[in-house]
């Protein structure tokens, strides 16, 4: 498939505010992209026209319940089967930060069996409430993950994170064996750390919400889904980048292009 | 028949309670003598259902597809008919 053949779909609701950075992402890289309410996709049951989806980030539904649990049920209440087939046909799902809380919520992420019913993990309030900061992240993906594709195994990235609710953790009682069960799948993806690539080992400020082992995003077993807390959209050109005027030269992108570069190279090769 | 459910939400043990850890930090500085505080998410659903039985059920749902995560929450409900 041509880049520009590339179909993604941004999905919005009330309350989505990083939708149109994600959208000029995709376009930056001569995919197509386009954002629809979760009701015109309803409306006119055209999710399969499209060849990847993103839930990007925001305050749906005003946070309400628990960050991301309204979008997620409704979504699966109106899309599920679409939803599903989507995922069976290993089509490209990336939720960012708000996108990601959906994609647990929804049973879609860690997804150790396929989708679940009920949620498996969470991303509970921070530690220390809000913050909305640049952090370090490192890619501990061995190859299953097609959102890094283009990040080598161990290379840290710099982000930014904006939010309240994004401490995940695992059911208490079984969190060790759910953890190795991740590294067994290849599920876990990025990890906090300081900019050395030392991992954050729970404390703050380096992990800044109180994550479990670290963790900043995962994908399901296949490595076509995929939440991570940070936001790439937001470090995709040089000038997002919070340090570009003290710099004497800056490549012309930011770290967070490479998961959007990902994920159309992925489709480029696989059509 | 109308009905009155109160469903409260609150954390698993053993799961961090920012917020109540906070909140208990402060009420010792003024002074309580104050061990713990838990935080929870109180809702009362007022709904309709042919029986108390169905109305328990209805609220049962609700809890399990959309107040509570269970990897983190537990739930208590209490149904009462509205008079």
């Amino acid at each position: 498939m041509k880049r520009e053949e590339i179909k993604t779909l941004i999905m919005r609701v009330g309350g989505t505010n990083c939708d149109a950075e994600t959208q000029r992402a995709f376009r930056e890289l001569g995919a197509q992209a386009e954002t629809l309410h979760l009701n015109e996709v309803v409306k006119r049951r055209n999710l399969m026209d499209y060849n990847a989806l993103v839930f990007p980030g925001g305050f749906a539904h005003g946070d309400y319940v628990r960050s991301g649990a309204i979008w997620a049920r409704l979504v699966m209440a109106k899309l599920g089967k679409e939803l599903k087939a989507f995922i069976d046909e290993g089509r490209p799902i990336l939720g960012i930060c708000n996108g990601f809380q959906v994609l647990v919520e929804e049973g879609l992420l860690p997804g150790f069996e396929g989708v679940s019913a009920y949620p498996e993990a969470s991303l509970a309030p921070n530690i220390r409430g809000y913050q909305c900061r640049w952090v370090y992240l490192k890619n501990e993906n061995r190859g299953n993950c097609i959102f890094t594709g283009k990040v080598p195994e161990g290379k840290v990235l710099r982000m930014p994170i904006a939010h309240g609710e994004g401490r995940f953790v695992l059911p208490k009682e079984k969190e060790g064996a759910l953890l190795a069960k991740l590294y067994e799948n290849d599920m876990v993806v990025f990890r906090y750390c300081d900019k050395n690539g030392v991992a954050a080992e729970e404390k703050y400020p380096v992990n800044p919400n109180g994550a479990f082992h670290d963790i900043a995003g995962i994908c399901n077993r296949e490595g076509t889904v995929f939440g991570m807390m940070p936001h790439p959209e937001r470090a995709f050109y040089w000038w997002q980048q919070p340090d570009w005027t003290r710099q004497t030269q800056m490549t012309q992108y930011g770290d967070g292009k490479l998961i959007f570069e990902s994920i159309v190279e992925h489709l480029a090769k696989r059509c | 028949m109308k009905y009155r459910a109160k469903i409260e939400v609150s954390l698993k043990p053993g799961h961090s309670d920012p917020e109540g850890e906070t909140t208990a930090r402060l009420l010792k500085e003024l002074g309580y003598a104050v061990q713990a505080v838990n935080v929870s998410k109180a809702y009362t659903v007022n709904l309709e259902a042919a029986s108390l039985k169905e109305a328990k059920a209805k609220a049962e749902e609700m809890s399990r597809r959309l107040l509570a995560n269970p990897t983190k929450d537990n739930y208590t409900i209490t149904v009462e008919e509205q008079k």
